[in-house]
C-alpha cells in the first residue's frame, strides 16, 4: 500500500460490456463493467468461472475487444484500436501469464526470453529476466527438460524482460501443485515489489487473495466486491 | 450409425481441404495406371485382332524381280503356311488441283483377292481384276485429300503417265502406322498406298510373270531364323535385299515402341503418385492421433478396444482413397478417351477394342486404398497402442536438447524465429527429408518431361539444319549412273544437286549381325552430311565406315574395329570394312561410307539411287511441274515439309504433355505443401498464437508457419533437380529403338522452369495455409489445453 501511488490509474473502464451472440442467445460475459487499476499495484481479480474475470483481462492486454464501453490504458483508448495497434500496445506495455506456460519447445529457456527481448523497445537480457525467477541456472534448458513450474517461471520471465508497464496473469498456478505454485506466487510479487510493475492476476484460489493490495470479486459479468487488503502476507505464508 | 462413425464423417469433413488434396494426389496415380493399362490393352488387343482377321504376314522380303515360279519352292519352306507374292512399287503421283508431286506406293491385288494383308474395304469396292486403270487408295489419303469414289489422280508408272480412277477405300494391317519412304511422320496428304489389280500393276512395271515383294505366314511352330534364312537363298539370285520379321516392320515397329512407352509409364509414374499419397496420409493420420489423445484415451477409458481405435483412423485414410479412387477413375476415363484421339492422328486402325478391363479397374482400386491403409496403419497403431492413463494427460514438450549445430547457431546470431525453423527441421528429421522429397518429385517430374522440348529442338537442328540440308529428296526407281545428276540439276529450279546412293547391307561382327541400309555419299557433299559427337562434320574414308552410336552398340564395336558388310544388292559380295568414326544421329540406325570406294568396290561405274537438290524457291512450281513427268521418279521428299509436319505435330503433342506434367507436378507440390503447412499450423497454433500475445505482428508469425515449409521447398530443389535429370536418362534409354533415338538435353531453363513453377506450387499452398493466421482467435487457442 505504501508503494501504491493513488493518483496515478493505468486502466480504466467505462461501462464496458461483452456480448458473445450464438445466434440464439446473448451470452454477456461482461454487463457493465467500470474498474480502476492503479500504477504498482497487485490485483487479484476473484470470480467463479464464467463470472467475467478472464475476458476482462483479455479485453485490457489487447487481446479481445469490448463490445460496448470505452477502455484506457494511461491516455490510450484501447477500445478504439485497431489490431495492427493492439499488436503494438501488446509489445510495448503488456506482459501476459496464462494457466500453461505456452512456452516454444523448440527453444531453450534463454532463447523463448529472447523471442520477447528481441522485439522489446528497451528490455533486460534475458539471463537476468531468468534470474529474477530464480532460473539463472537453467538457462540452456529446453522445455521439456524443466518442471512444470520452472517452465511457468520461464513464461514469467519471457512476460517480464520487456519491462512492461502492466503484468497479466491469467490463472499462473491453476496447472500446478502448492510448492510449484507458491515459487509462481513469489516470482511475481517480488516483481511487483522491485519494479512497481501494475499485476493484475485472475485465480480460483481464494487464499491467494491475501498477497494482493486490492482484490477485486466478480460474479455474473459485474463486479460484486472489492476489498483492500491492509495487510498483505508473503505468499510462503499462504495456505493452499 | 454408432457414434465413432458419426465422428468418423464428420472428422472427414472438417478435413476435406486436406483430404481432398490428397485424393487428387492419388487420383493422378488411378487416372495413370487406367491411361497407360487401358491404352495398352487397347493398342495390343486392336493390334492382334486386326492382324488375325486380316492376315497379317510374319515374313517380309523384297528382291529386285523375281519369277513367279518360286511360289512352291518358297511354300514349300518347312513352317510356311501362307504366301503372298506382289508387286510393290512406288510411284509419283500427280493429284488434281495441286501443284506439289505426292508420292504413292503401288501394291498388287491378287485375281482372286488378297490371301495376306488383306485390305479392309472401307468404300466403294476392290479394282475389277481386268480393269487397268482402277484403283483403291488408303482412307487417310483419301479423307485428307479430299477424294471421292470416282475421282481421277494421275500416277508416273514406270515412266508413263497414268490416269487411275478412286473405285473404292481401304485399310490395310501393313500401314496402321503409314510412312513414306524418307519420311519422319506420317503425312497422309503426302503419300497415298494404292491397291492394283495384279494384272494391271505387273505389265505398268514390267513385271509379268514376276514378283518383288513377298510375305509368308507362318504355321504355329515355326522357327522364323530358320524360315528367313531358307527365303534368302531362294531370293538371292534374284536381288533379294533379305528378309525379315514383324519386329523391323515400319508400322509394327512403330507400335511396339508406343507399348514400350505405355509400359515405361505405367512402371514409373504410379509407384510415384502412390508413395506420396501414402507419406501424406501418414502425416495427417499422424498429427490427427496427436491433437486427439485425449480422445483417444477416453475412448479406451470408455471400453473401446484397440482394433475399433486403430480400424477408426484406417477407416479415415480408406475414406480419402475412396474419393481419389473415384476421381481417378472418371480422371482416367476421360483422360484415355483423349489420348485414344491422339492415337486416332498416328494410328490408323479399322476399329478401337477400347475397353478397360475391370480388372484394371479394381486393381487401381485396391492399389490406392493400399496406399492410403499403408500410410495409415503405423500412426492408427500407434493410437491403439497409447495406454488410456498417458493418453488423458497432456503430452510432454517434444523433446528438443541441444545440439552440434546449435553452437553453429549461435555464433551465426539467428533470430529466435529462425531458431524455431531450425529445429522444427532438426527434430523431426525423416519428417522433414521425406517431406522435401515429395516437393523434390514434382519438380523432378517437370524435369524429365520439359527436357523433350530441348531434344526436340536437338533433334531438328541435328537432322535439318546440321545433317539433311537439302530443301528435296528425289528417289530414283533403280540404281541410275552418277551422270544422271546432270539431268537434275538442269531441271527448273534446281540450283544444285548432289548423288547418295543406298546399299542394302548386312553388317555382322562375330555372331552380332544386323540388317541395315548404309548410305554412300561422294566426298565434299554439301547437303546432306553426317556429324559426330562433337558436332564436326566427318566423312567416310576409303575402306571405312561410319556407324550411328546405337548401331555400334548393337554390333559391338568401336573405332578402328572391323566389320564383315554383306552387300545384298549388285554382285553380293561381302567385304571388311572398319568403323572410322561414330555418327549422331536421331533417326533410324544408320551407315556411311564413301561412294567412290563403293564404286570401286563392286567394279562398276558410280551409281546413284537418290538425288539430294537445292531448289529456288520461287521456282518450286515448276519443278514439281517437271517432276510429275519425270521418267525413273519413284518419290519425293520435300524435306521443308517434312520439317513443318514434324514441327508441328511435336508442338502440338508436347504443349499437351507440358500441361499435364505441369498439373500433375502441381498437384503433387501442393499435395505435399498444403498438407505440411496444415500441420505446422496445427502443431504450432499456440506458439503462434503466444507469439502474437506477446506482441508479433502478423508478419512475423506469418515467416515462422512459411519458413519451414518454404525452406524444405527450396532445400528439394536441387533434389528434384537431380532425379528429374535421373528419370531423364532413364526415360531417354527405355524410349529409345531402332526407329529414333531421344538425346536427353537438360538446360538450365528446364530446371528454372521445374523450380518455378514447384516453388510457385509451395508458395501458393503454403499463402492458403496462411491466411488462417489473420483469423487465429488468441484466446481461445490459449484457453485449450494441447
Amino acid at each position: 500500500m505504501d508503494r501504491r501511488s493513488e493518483n496515478e490509474i493505468i486502466f480504466r473502464t467505462d461501462d464496458v460490456t461483452k456480448v458473445y451472440d450464438t445466434g440464439e442467445v446473448k451470452v454477456y460475459a461482461l454487463a457493465g463493467v467500470d474498474l480502476e487499476l492503479y500504477a504498482s499495484e497487485l490485483t487479484v481479480l476473484l470470480g467463479p468461472s464464467g463470472s467475467g474475470k478472464s475476458t476482462l483481462l483479455n479485453i485490457l492486454g489487447g487481446l479481445d475487444h469490448a463490445t460496448s464501453g470505452d477502455v484506457w490504458f494511461r491516455d490510450l483508448q484501447l477500445s478504439a484500436l485497431n489490431d495492427r495497434e493492439l499488436t503494438r500496445y501488446r509489445r510495448d506495455n503488456v506482459g501476459f501469464v496464462f494457466q500453461f506456460s505456452n512456452l516454444v519447445p523448440s527453444l531453450s529457456a534463454r532463447e523463448n526470453v529472447a523471442l520477447v527481448t528481441d522485439i522489446a523497445p528497451d528490455p533486460m537480457p534475458p539471463e537476468e529476466a531468468l534470474s529474477l525467477v530464480g532460473l539463472g541456472h537453467r538457462l540452456d534448458h529446453f522445455p521439456a527438460e524443466m518442471s512444470g513450474g520452472e517452465q511457468q517461471r520461464v513464461a514469467i520471465a519471457r512476460a517480464i524482460a520487456k519491462r512492461p508497464d502492466v503484468l497479466l496473469c491469467d490463472e499462473p498456478t491453476g496447472a500446478l501443485d502448492s510448492r510449484t505454485g507458491i515459487t509462481v506466487l513469489q516470482a511475481l510479487k517480488d516483481i511487483n515489489d522491485r519494479f512497481g510493475t501494475t499485476t493484475a492476476v485472475i485465480t480460483h484460489n481464494a487464499s491467494i487473495r491475501k498477497m494482493a493490495h486490492r482484490v477485486i470479486r466478480f460474479q455474473d459479468g459485474r463486479i460484486g466486491e472489492v476489498e483492500v487488503n491492509e495487510t498483505r502476507i508473503d505468499p510462503k505464508d499462504i495456505e493452499w | 450409425m454408432r457414434a465413432l462413425d458419426k465422428k468418423l464423417l464428420r472428422d472427414f469433413r472438417r478435413l476435406w481441404a486436406q483430404g481432398l488434396s490428397i485424393a487428387l494426389v492419388l487420383a493422378c496415380g488411378v487416372a495413370v495406371l487406367l491411361i497407360s493399362y487401358g491404352m495398352y490393352g487397347a493398342l495390343q488387343n486392336t493390334r492382334s485382332a486386326y492382324y488375325e482377321r486380316n492376315r497379317f504376314a510374319d515374313i517380309f522380303a523384297s528382291a529386285t524381280r523375281a519369277p513367279r515360279t518360286l511360289k512352291d519352292e518358297i511354300a514349300g519352306i518347312e513352317g510356311v503356311w501362307a504366301v503372298e507374292l506382289r508387286t510393290v512399287k512406288d510411284a509419283v503421283l500427280d493429284l488434281p488441283n495441286r501443284v506439289e508431286t505426292a508420292t504413292g506406293r503401288i501394291i498388287s491385288l491378287p485375281v482372286n483377292g488378297a490371301v495376306l494383308n488383306v485390305p479392309i474395304i472401307r468404300s466403294g469396292r476392290v479394282p475389277d481384276p481386268g480393269a487397268s486403270d482402277e484403283i483403291m487408295v488408303n482412307e487417310p489419303f483419301a479423307i485428307e485429300n479430299g477424294y471421292e469414289l470416282g475421282d481421277v489422280i494421275h500416277a508416273n508408272l514406270n515412266g508413263r503417265k497414268r490416269p487411275l480412277t478412286i473405285v473404292g477405300t481401304a485399310l490395310s494391317p501393313e500401314y496402321i502406322y503409314t510412312i513414306g519412304p524418307g519420311s519422319l511422320m506420317p503425312d497422309n496428304a503426302n503419300f497415298g498406298i494404292l491397291w492394283m489389280a495384279e494384272g494391271a500393276a505387273s505389265s505398268a512395271f514390267d513385271m509379268t510373270g514376276a514378283f518383288n515383294d513377298v510375305s509368308l505366314k507362318l504355321t504355329r511352330d515355326a522357327d522364323p531364323e530358320e524360315v528367313i534364312d531358307r527365303l534368302d537363298e531362294i531370293l538371292e539370285p534374284y536381288g533379294g535385299t533379305g528378309a525379315y520379321g514383324r519386329d523391323q516392320q515400319l508400322s509394327d515397329a512403330f507400335i511396339d515402341s508406343e507399348l514400350l512407352g505405355l509400359e515405361t509409364m505405367a512402371r514409373i509414374l504410379p509407384p510415384v503418385f502412390f508413395g506420396i499419397a501414402a507419406f501424406l496420409v501418414n502425416m495427417v493420420i499422424g498429427r490427427i492421433v496427436a491433437l486427439e489423445r485425449s480422445q483417444i484415451g477416453l475412448m479406451k477409458a470408455l471400453g473401446y478396444s484397440n482394433f475399433t481405435i486403430a480400424a477408426h483412423y484406417i477407416m479415415l485414410a480408406v475414406l480419402i482413397a475412396v474419393i481419389g479412387v473415384l476421381i481417378g477413375w472418371i480422371l482416367g476415363a476421360w483422360l484415355a478417351r483423349g489420348l485414344a484421339q491422339i492415337y486416332a492422328e498416328f494410328f490408323t486402325f479399322p476399329y478401337l477394342i477400347f475397353s478397360v478391363s475391370k480388372f484394371t479397374y479394381a486393381l487401381s482400386a485396391v492399389l490406392g486404398l493400399l496406399a492410403a491403409a499403408f500410410g495409415a496403419v503405423l500412426n492408427a497403431m500407434k493410437a491403439a497402442r497409447l495406454a488410456p492413463a498417458v493418453a488423458m494427460s497432456p503430452p510432454a514438450p517434444p523433446n528438443f536438447r541441444r545440439g552440434v549445430l546449435d553452437r553453429l547457431f549461435s555464433t551465426m546470431r539467428l533470430s529466435q524465429p529462425t531458431m524455431m525453423i531450425l529445429r522444427g527441421i532438426m527434430r523431426w528429421p525423416l519428417r522433414a527429408s521425406l517431406t522435401s522429397f515429395g516437393m523434390a518429385l514434382g519438380v523432378a517430374v517437370l524435369v524429365a518431361s520439359s527436357f523433350f522440348n530441348d531434344s526436340m529442338d536437338e533433334i531438328i537442328a541435328v537432322a535439318f539444319f546440321q545433317s539433311n540440308r537439302q530443301d528435296a529428296v528425289l528417289l530414283l526407281t533403280r540404281n541410275q549412273p552418277i551422270s544422271v545428276l546432270e539431268d537434275i540439276e538442269r531441271l527448273p529450279g534446281v540450283l544444285r544437286a548432289e548423288g547418295q546412293l543406298s546399299l542394302p547391307v548386312r553388317l555382322s561382327n562375330g555372331h552380332l549381325e544386323k540388317r541395315v541400309s548404309i548410305e554412300a555419299s561422294w566426298p565434299h557433299s554439301d547437303l546432306s552430311r553426317v556429324i559426330d559427337p562433337d558436332g564436326k562434320v566427318i566423312e567416310a574414308p576409303a575402306e571405312g565406315i561410319l556407324l550411328s552410336k546405337r548401331l555400334a552398340g548393337q554390333l559391338g564395336v568401336s573405332p578402328g574395329d572391323g566389320l564383315d558388310v554383306e552387300f545384298l544388292s549388285g554382285r553380293r559380295e561381302t567385304h571388311r570394312l572398319f568403323v572410322s568414326g561414330i555418327v549422331t544421329q536421331y533417326f533410324g540406325i544408320g551407315a556411311y561410307m564413301n561412294a567412290d570406294y563403293a564404286a570401286w568396290l563392286f567394279r562398276e561405274t558410280p551409281q546413284i539411287s537418290a538425288a539430294n537438290v537445292l531448289v529456288d524457291d520461287t521456282r518450286i512450281d515448276d519443278l514439281h511441274r517437271a517432276l510429275k513427268d519425270m521418267p525413273n521418279l519413284a518419290g519425293l521428299i520435300m524435306l521443308n515439309d517434312t520439317r513443318q509436319t514434324f514441327r508441328d505435330t511435336i508442338k502440338e503433342n508436347i504443349v499437351i504433355q507440358s500441361v499435364i506434367y505441369i498439373a500433375i507436378a502441381a498437384m503433387i507440390t501442393i499435395g505435399v505443401t498444403y498438407n505440411s503447412a496444415r500441420i505446422q499450423l496445427s502443431e504450432r497454433a499456440r506458439e503462434l498464437a503466444s507469439l502474437r500475445i506477446l506482441g508479433f505482428t502478423n508478419a512475423e508469425v506469418s515467416y515462422i508457419l512459411m519458413g519451414e515449409t518454404l525452406l524444405l521447398a527450396i532445400l528439394a530443389q536441387p533434389l528434384g533437380w537431380a532425379v528429374g535429370a535421373l528419370l531423364a536418362w532413364g526415360m531417354g534409354f527405355a524410349f529409345a529403338s531402332d526407329l529414333y533415338t531421344i538425346p536427353v538435353i537438360l538446360k538450365n531453363h528446364t530446371f528454372g522452369f521445374a523450380s518455378v513453377v514447384g516453388l510457385g506450387a509451395a508458395i501458393g499452398s503454403v499463402l492458403v495455409v496462411r491466411r488462417r493466421l489473420d483469423t487465429l482467435d488468441l484466446v481461445s487457442v490459449m484457453k485449450t489445453r494441447e
